[in-house]
């Protein structure tokens, strides 16, 4: 019986994620340290998007400004860590994961009070200020952020001591905080949180006539989408070692706003396949040579053009095709009950 | 002082192009719920297209603008609505703007690797040169910037507001449905904007490309000042985006005189903010609807 | 009034006092007042534009009014938020369908009633369901929606989201209950069963009613009481057979 369509689903979603976690733990043993990378970048990203995909995907607020909070993320995780940083390598990365989380989680709270006032298309043009101001400073701040010459000699974490040279064992490392930090919120999207935040996005006005607090909702998608970026930053400063402004410029913006939307918005494995789509697949396209970005764009507007709902919308749509055959099915049965 | 007033004309100059995106890219708003991310590129384009022509094809100058405004016409005023806008209009507004996103990247790319990553000379009619005025220095480019764009907007005005099929289109833009059942072909007229718009894009690519070069990413500062020029100035009215593009034409100007260079870019979009959160109607706009 | 003095126990559950609301020069809502009392089911009609519409939505916050107050078991409530007041008791339903098409029929019921109980962190922390199931299942039943549960609420029948919505509005068990149309677009069959579910409930829930509604049939033999509009104004406040009776009433319905 398929009493629970979308109890399993969401079950669906927690049992791919584990055996993904799985396969991807045992995986990469044979990838060079350049695989390595892409993979590791992948699940970072797909972390960021994952914030992202809260915001928009589930409470329905668009923004435009991941990127500069995973650069936030990113350079406070330098600022930490780095040798002749405010505590320097060693154990501090930790520290640096939460500070990074608790700095974009107010500065996402901040700015979701603008969301309180402002509707759709005027949200993200304050958001894109925003990243356009935290830009400049990255870019133009230069005692504390290196400026355009960046900022190198991030040290990768050490878990009990050891320190996580190994790029196969740093990929390890990203992959079970990726899991945590998606364990996370799958809990929370399955928690009366998670039906606050599509009612907000549905239809706001009876949310409220339900006695759904949507400012403290509003504030938190924000917030906690924002933190996201983030803890995702924190995982890219040592993933790449050395930050400059650019990876954080309103492009970056652009693209995980579109990750998030090609890869399913409103759907948990969306941001991953979206993730993959946009960093694993320009990876690949790196061979064609510069032409790498233009085929992307390509692509991308072709996917939109067949499935506005993204790759995952794909799945759904045949799914609740089926669905909605079998309830088709229940209902005459029970018509032919009455009727007999 | 005569500094002031000089920042002040070229403002205005700035802004004309400005207010040509901004008018563009409130049409298509209004018309299809099109937010065009792509509008920068728009600007960009033109100019790219003609010096192609002349690169690739050989053609003398005439007949390369000939062409590159046939076909931007044909690409980015009737494509860009039936391949793009048109199927996806019924997803929402998101998957929409996202598409146009996709399509920046995509012309910006195109034209990198498909023509220069360098910035090109583009012909100007207008001689180099300069006149006093007010006791500020004026260069020729920028008065005739100014005066054809006002011209090209002052005649869209009186298209819109005099000719029938203007009027059509307005009702079109501010009632879709009620323009319909008044047995307009809102299909026809919808499409007449997006001509527009491609239209003024071609006019301000063609006057801006001659002073700032030919180049790839001009797109990107055109595009922003496009968007902050339309919210500023009242997103649901045209005499609101010309508004807007001046007012943003002249804060540029001034805040490169006055405000450090590195955070220039910045003072523009903090007008936006304050715009957004004590009259998110615009300036000049009206209300859409209340947020209870 | 020294009713107050003799009776303080059982004042009105809900007393709106002189209440007007402007927009520019026009008087939607011209200086309105009744009281509802304590298990009561009071109907509000009107011909169109008389400010019913506009009057609920000052009592549930959704607009501030002009002038006049609110109160709820004695307490001022005029210009809280919806939700608050949602919180406090107060539930409706909306005269255009108000589900949420992409939730099942049964997290619509867990939504409506999930801000009633416990804190923002436990509604994190706790089970999904916020131990609401039973309740839920409770509703499903009584309002005969069982065999769609699990069904996306977006694809149900109109009379059927019409009960979904209704059910939403008691699943918090409310103290006032404020119904904008139920009756409207609703089928003959289905109708029948939504007076009686919704005259059930009275009884079982205590719960109060003001009903807003254009079906004669069904405010006549639902409610104990009727507000009679028109242009802003209340014209006549009694029990049905007093209202078919009065001239005023039957001259602004039959007179022109």
């Amino acid at each position: 019986m398929t009493r629970h369509p979308v109890f399993s689903r969401i079950d669906a979603n927690l049992a791919t994620l584990l055996i993904g976690a799985v396969i991807l733990w045992f995986a990469p043993a044979g990838l060079k340290s350049y695989g390595l990378y892409v993979i590791s970048l992948w699940l970072v990203m797909s972390i960021a998007a994952m914030g992202l995909n809260l915001t928009l995907g589930y409470a329905g607020l668009k923004s435009l400004a991941q990127a500069a909070f995973l650069g936030i993320g990113a350079y406070t995780t330098a600022l930490i860590t780095a040798k002749g940083g405010i505590i320097g390598p060693g154990w501090s990365w930790p520290l640096a994961f939460v500070v990074s989380g608790a700095i974009t989680f107010f500065a996402g709270v901040i700015l979701g009070f603008p969301a309180l006032r402002v509707k759709f298309h005027y949200l993200a043009f304050v958001t894109l200020s925003f990243a356009t101001v935290m830009f400049l400073i990255f870019r133009n701040e230069q005692w504390l952020t290196g400026g355009v010459y960046g900022f190198s000699n991030i040290p990768r974490p050490s878990v009990m001591g050891s320190k996580l040279d190994n790029d196969l064992a740093f990929f390890r490392f990203v992959l079970v905080v990726t899991v945590l930090l998606s364990l996370a919120m799958w809990w929370m999207l399955r928690s009366p949180w998670g039906r606050a935040f599509t009612a907000l996005r549905e239809n706001p006005l009876r949310a409220a006539s339900l006695g759904i607090n949507l400012r403290a909702y509003t504030l938190l998608a924000f917030a906690i989408g924002s933190a996201y970026g983030g803890f995702a930053g924190a995982l890219y400063a040592p993933l790449v070692e050395f930050i400059d402004p650019a990876p954080f410029a309103i492009s970056a913006s652009f693209v995980l706003l579109l990750t998030v939307v090609v890869g399913g918005q409103g759907y948990f494995l969306g941001p991953f396949l979206g993730a993959a789509f946009s960093y694993v697949l320009p990876e690949v396209l790196r061979a064609t040579g510069g032409l790498y970005l233009l085929i992307y764009a390509a692509l991308v507007l072709i996917l939109l053009l067949i499935t506005p709902q993204g790759i995952i919308g794909i799945v759904e749509k045949m799914r609740e095709n089926r669905r909605q055959k079998a309830a088709q099915e229940q209902r005459n049965a029970s018509k032919v009950m009455l009727e007999a | 002082m005569d500094q002031f007033v000089q920042l002040i004309l070229a403002g205005l100059a700035t802004g004309a192009i400005y207010a040509l995106a901004a008018i563009g890219f409130t049409l298509v708003w209004q018309t299809s719920q099109t937010i065009n991310f792509a509008q920068g590129e728009f600007v960009m384009l033109p100019a790219i297209l003609v010096l192609a022509a002349v690169k690739f094809l050989h053609a003398p100058l005439p007949v390369a603008v000939l062409m590159a405004v046939g076909g931007f016409l044909l690409l980015f005023g009737f494509g860009f609505k039936q391949y793009i806008v048109n199927p996806m209009a019924r997803h929402g507004i998101l998957p929409l703007a996202i598409a146009t996103m996709a399509l920046s990247i995509l012309m910006k790319e195109s034209a990198k690797d498909g023509f220069s990553a360098e910035a090109q000379q583009f012909p100007s009619l207008v001689p180099e040169g300069a006149i006093q005025l007010f006791g500020a220095t004026l260069s020729l480019r920028d008065i005739a910037i100014f005066v054809v764009a006002v011209v090209a907007i002052v005649g869209l005005q009186l298209f819109v507001t005099r000719t029938k099929t203007g009027r059509m289109m307005q009702a079109t833009a501010q009632n879709p449905t009620v323009a319909r059942i008044l047995g307009i072909s809102t299909e026809k007229m919808i499409l007449l904007t997006f001509l527009i718009n491609a239209g003024l894009a071609i006019l301000a690519s063609f006057l801006i490309s001659p002073v700032y070069l030919a180049k790839f990413s001009n797109g990107e500062v055109i595009g922003t000042a496009a968007f902050i020029a339309a919210i500023v100035g009242g997103f649901n009215q045209v005499r609101g985006a010309l508004a807007g593009g001046f007012i943003v034409g002249l804060v540029d100007n001034l805040a490169a005189a006055y405000v450090s260079s590195a955070y220039r870019a910045a003072v523009p979009l903090v007008l936006l903010v304050l715009v957004i959160l004590f009259k998110p109607e615009g300036l000049l706009g009206s209300k859409e609807e209340r947020t209870v | 009034m020294n009713a107050h003095v003799n009776l303080p126990a059982s004042g009105p559950v809900l007393k709106v006092d002189g209440l007007k609301k402007h927009f520019g020069g026009i008087k939607a809502v011209d200086g309105v007042s009744f009281e509802v009392f304590e298990g009561e089911i009071l109907g509000i009609i009107g011909p169109n534009g008389c400010g019913k519409s506009t009057l609920f939505n000052c009592i549930l916050g959704q607009l501030q009014p002009t002038e006049g107050a609110v109160t709820l078991d004695g307490e001022a409530i005029t210009g809280l938020f919806p939700a608050e007041l949602n919180r406090r008791g107060v539930s409706r339903t909306f005269q255009l369908l108000q589900v949420f098409p992409n939730l099942t029929v049964r997290e619509n019921l867990i939504l409506a009633g999930q801000e009633h109980q416990g804190s923002m962190l436990s509604r994190l922390l706790g089970p999904k369901d916020a131990g609401l199931t039973a309740e839920a299942e409770k509703m499903i039943g009584f309002f005969n929606l069982g065999h769609l549960a699990d069904s996306k609420a977006g694809g149900l029948s109109y009379g059927q989201q019409k009960l979904l919505d209704a059910a939403m509005a008691f699943m918090a068990g409310p103290r006032l209950v404020l119904l904008d149309e139920p009756a409207g677009g609703v089928n003959l069959t289905m109708l029948a069963s939504l007076k009686e579910r919704l005259e059930a409930i009275n009884k079982e829930q205590g719960a109060t009613f003001v009903v807003i509604e254009h079906n004669m049939d069904f405010v006549m033999s639902l409610c104990s009481r009727v507000v009679v509009m028109a242009e802003g104004k209340v014209l006549a406040i009694g029990t049905p057979a007093e209202i078919r009776a009065n001239p005023a009433v039957i001259e602004a319905y039959l007179g022109h």
